[in-house]
């Protein structure tokens, strides 16, 4: 086993233990320490796949500010420990379970068999792609209309969440 | 080096893993975590592609995907807050008020 494929191993399982525990704490402080923590695997596994920007992205966006405003969300409502986590187990979660486990098998027998298979390497264009640089260049170029809309749907989501949690509408 | 296949199937098991989160989970705010999970595997997704086919577009749609979640983040977490000032409760079985 070369080192990267160790390297992608340790990076898979980490990612995929951290996503088990978020799903499985009863305290929602550890599940947001997990999800982080699963985040910095997923920053490193775009690493893997040569994508700087979005990585540091992941990094800043996600582990530094959303999963901040969820810390402070749960801090805010003072939330304990959930009561019935295990002990109460009922026939919807056993469906939901095995409806998801039928799911992924489906969509594991089709990455397994289909198309995909046969893209063994990377592209030799992958390590010019995800630099700051071209990302940039396409934002500001072809992508400028979606950049500009975006930029107005997050100045309305702001002002929204501002006036959903305010306290009284005057 | 890895094959595609490998960052596909990592990608599924995560999406599922949220799937599970969100069905099974009763606390509004884990149900929210699991969703940032799913968003976070299908640009795992995104961004394999984007690397295996040599093309710009995925990663754009990722850069996209972030600021999608960041503004569902913060009005589903304002909801919450409201729902919580209303209802005192987060648990998603008794905030039925939809529901007939």
């Amino acid at each position: 086993m070369t080192l990267e494929e160790v390297f992608f191993y340790f990076l898979a399982a980490g990612a995929i233990v951290s996503a088990l525990l978020v799903i499985t704490r009863r305290n929602p402080i550890n599940s947001v320490i997990f999800l982080v923590l699963n985040f910095f695997f997923l920053a490193a596994l775009y690493l893997t796949l040569k994508a700087q920007f979005i990585s540091i992205i992941q990094i800043l966006v996600y582990a530094g500010a959303i999963m901040v405003l969820f810390m402070f969300v749960i801090m805010l409502l003072n939330l304990g420990d959930e009561k019935r986590l295990t002990d109460r187990v009922t026939w919807k979660q056993i469906v939901a379970i095995g409806l998801s486990l039928a799911f992924v098998m489906q969509v594991l027998y089709i990455v397994g068999f289909g198309e995909t298979a046969d893209m063994k390497t990377m592209s030799a264009k992958a390590v010019d792609i995800g630099t700051v640089e071209n990302i940039g260049m396409e934002l500001f170029s072809y992508y400028v209309l979606p950049i500009e809309a975006i930029s107005v749907l997050l100045v309305a989501a702001v002002v929204g969440a501002i006036v959903l949690a305010k306290r009284k509408f005057d | 080096m890895i094959p595609l296949n490998f960052y596909l199937a990592l990608s599924a098991l995560l999406f599922t893993i949220g799937v599970v989160g969100v069905l099974t989970r009763r606390n509004a705010i884990i149900v929210f975590m699991s969703i940032e999970l799913m968003l976070n595997s299908v640009n795992l997704t995104l961004v394999a592609f984007s690397s295996f086919l040599g093309d710009a577009t995925g990663q754009m749609l990722v850069f996209f995907v972030i600021t999608i979640a960041a503004a569902e983040a913060a009005i589903g977490l304002a909801i919450i807050i409201a729902l919580f000032r209303n209802k005192q409760t987060v648990n998603i079985d008794e905030i039925n008020l939809l529901k007939w």
